[in-house]
């Protein structure tokens, strides 16, 4: 077939294709010899706001990591906004799973969130005044500017999740990717934190999400993806988040099985 | 508790501290003079300026080693140079220069050979870092061994380096270690960014671009090139102390990276300086040990002593408070039975005080009547005037954080923990105070 031919119907799909957030193909990740994830396929359009679940080892952490290169890949490719990681670093923002740190570091919270703007400054270039203003200001937006200047070893873990979440906010990214921000945090700092990820999408911002409690998936997303080592399906949530689907991804031996089925 | 005055006085803790230790370390050394009848020779001026710049390095490197939980780490590749320096000494004779590449070299593949056996087998962290100490120590000593049978090798004292020996440096060593030092100081300075951020969290730092490997090696190359420069002085055994020592003491006082740094280079300096000195004082007691034992005297002092993580302080507070709470409680209570049974200054037997508040009743009471805020009589507690009032703001304050607890998500305010005892206004900007004020206004006129 030749590309230079003006088809209508392959020009819209080409747009299609050019909006998508995040193509993933053939993704597989191995921790000896064993595959974490298994040819994954996934396709995120632009500004949806989604949730990957599946069950504990299913490789949820792992696709997010292998999906940002912070692991090394068996196999299969990802681009963002049509463009390789590389080239799309300054589109992509992270929040790392709240553990991952050792929360005792000698620094403050405008500190850890100001970390989300090394990036752009690059090399040798420290942050200065421009810098703290963004990371206040992000603070501002989840509602932490109380305590730019406090130790981070005195947060509680909501706050401890939300100065991350600042941290990705000031990144000022297009497409963000969320390792468990819910994990024990209480329920204020949770509908803090959902508000935070609505107004990222009201904007046209892309989010993925990594997410444990089913009850709340339908509530919290339009997209889903569900995962156990391969994609189980993925998709608008009101189609994909099905009884069907959950036992295919959970072996059968859910309770929330009832919750979705009120759901679908 | 307003934060910008909390930290400046802590601030002001930590520039204290680094000027009384300077100030101890310049006294100490005239003093001795004096006192001890030491003699500043030339030597003893050379070994403790040479302590004292060793010190910093290590010092300042060493907080990175503590921070990253790399201790052990460190102690690997110290006891991982000893061959270096026997295999240098064969190749190209004694120069401490020379030495000193050769550990260098030691030390590092001992790094590389802990990355590769994690990277290639199943072994976990601790156990390939006993495999690397011990293996490259045990060939250190028996090489040195050898050396030492060489008839004319014998006086090269290259055994000086399992425990270190001030008084073999000389004015060019310094030179050296000065040197060497200035430049890794200044790698610090320039990569300060990226090794804080590598440090803290080194999987937002690969998500953001930065090449997490090459800072992480940057990073063991300059602790690895610290701990050469120190061997000379501190030996393989005990070089770790000298680098670790100093973060750790420095940790207990500030919660900042950047006063943590300055901190354990003027902690690293004492310890160095001094302890050097001391062993000059006589060929026969070794430096490594010398410089621990006074850095480990300022880790001993800083985690009893130091605010917020000694535990001096820590048991200091928990007492305080325990006596404020106590008296909070006791006056509350002593409020609401004398509010239900007739008004504020009625009486409150003290069988029903010390049923309701038990063993903390007592140690309430006692604050209650220092304080002017309860008196006895009648075989019971009368609150007094102010009393009353301290007891009317501490009702008002709970009833405040009443009305976070329902409103805090409304009103869009800052989440806190709830530590009903503590004052709403201290934790809260002022504008929210009167959020929450208007909304118990509300709630009042509507009853």
């Amino acid at each position: 077939m030749s590309i230079a031919m003006p088809d209508h119907s392959h020009g819209v799909h080409a747009a299609d294709s050019a909006r998508l957030a995040l193509a993933v193909d053939d993704l597989t990740v191995a921790y000896n010899e064993k595959p974490a994830i298994w040819d994954i396929d996934l396709a995120v359009p632009e500004g949806v706001l989604m949730g990957v679940v599946g069950p504990n080892g299913a490789g949820k952490s792992t696709l997010i990591k292998a999906v940002l290169n912070l692991i090394p890949r068996a196999a299969g490719a990802v681009s963002f906004y049509g463009k390789p990681y590389e080239r799309a670093r300054s589109l992509v923002g992270y929040v790392p799973q709240r553990g991952s740190v050792d929360w005792d570091f000698p620094t403050s919270v405008l500190d850890v969130v100001t970390m989300g703007l090394y990036g752009k400054l690059g090399w040798f270039r420290r942050p200065g005044k421009r810098e703290r203003e963004l990371a206040l200001h992000a603070l501002d937006q989840v509602g932490l500017v109380d305590f730019a200047d406090r130790q981070i070893s005195q947060l509680s873990g909501g706050q401890q999740q939300r100065t991350f979440l600042a941290r990705a906010l000031v990144q000022d990214a297009q497409i963000y990717f969320m390792d468990e921000p819910f994990s024990a945090v209480d329920a204020v700092t949770e509908n803090a934190i959902v508000g935070i990820l609505q107004a990222l999408n009201k904007r046209g911002k892309t989010v993925l999400v990594v997410h444990h409690d089913l009850q709340t998936v339908a509530q919290y997303f339009d997209w889903v993806t569900l995962l156990n080592v391969e994609v189980i399906a993925s998709g608008l949530t009101s189609e994909v988040f099905t009884p069907e689907n959950l036992r295919r991804t959970y072996g059968g031996r859910v309770s929330y099985l009832h919750a979705a089925n009120g759901d679908a | 508790m307003a934060p910008g005055i909390a930290l400046s006085s802590a601030d002001r803790r930590v520039w204290l501290i680094i000027g009384a230790i300077i100030f101890a370390g310049l006294v100490t050394i005239p003093l001795s003079q004096q006192v001890f009848g030491l003699r500043l020779t030339y030597t003893v001026r050379v070994v403790a300026l040479g302590g004292s710049i060793l010190g910093v390095i290590s010092g300042v490197l060493g907080c990175f080693a503590v921070l990253r939980q790399e201790s052990l780490l460190g102690d690997a590749l110290s006891h991982a140079a000893l061959p270096g320096v026997a295999i240098a000494f064969l190749l190209a004779g004694r120069e401490l220069s020379v030495l000193l590449i050769g550990a260098g070299i030691a030390s590092w593949l001992g790094l590389r050979m802990v990355a590769a056996i994690l990277n290639t087998t199943r072994i976990k962290q601790d156990t390939a870092l006993g495999i690397v100490l011990v293996s490259w120590f045990a060939a250190g000593i028996a090489l040195l061994a050898y050396i030492q049978a060489i008839p004319d090798a014998s006086q090269a004292g290259l055994d000086h380096f399992i425990f270190g020996q001030a008084a073999a440096i000389i004015e060019r060593d310094v030179t050296l270690v000065s040197g060497v030092g200035l430049a890794v100081l200044l790698f610090i300075a320039l990569f300060w960014k990226e090794f804080k951020l590598v440090t803290f969290d080194a999987e937002f730092a690969g998500a953001n671009g930065f090449r997490v490997g090459l800072i992480n090696t940057v990073l063991s190359t300059l602790i690895v090139i610290t701990i050469v420069l120190g061997l000379q002085l501190a030996g393989v055994i005990l070089m770790v102390g000298m680098l670790i020592a100093p973060g750790i003491a420095a940790r207990q006082w500030t919660h900042k990276l950047d006063q943590m740094v300055i901190l354990a280079a003027v902690f690293g300096a004492f310890s160095g300086g001094v302890g050097a000195v001391i062993s000059a004082l006589d060929s026969d007691i070794p430096t490594g040990p010398m410089i621990i034992v006074v850095a480990f005297g300022l880790v001993l002092l800083s985690i009893t002593l130091a605010p917020e993580r000694g535990l001096l302080w820590r048991r200091l507070s928990q007492r305080a408070n325990r006596r404020r709470f106590a008296a909070q409680n006791t006056l509350r209570d002593i409020y609401r039975y004398a509010l239900s049974h007739g008004g504020a200054d009625s009486l409150a037997p003290a069988d029903f005080i010390r049923g309701v508040g038990d063993r903390s009743a007592e140690l309430g009471l006692r604050q209650l009547r220092a304080a002017g805020q309860a008196a006895p009589g009648d075989g019971g507690w009368r609150l007094t005037e102010s009393g009353i009032q301290q007891a009317r703001q501490i009702a008002r304050n709970e009833r405040l954080w009443d009305m976070y607890r329902l409103y805090a998500h409304e009103l869009e305010l800052p989440i806190l923990q709830e530590v009903r005892q503590v004052d709403i206004a201290s934790v809260l900007p002022a504008a929210a105070v009167k959020q929450l004020e208007s909304k118990l206004q509300e709630v009042d006129d509507s009853a």
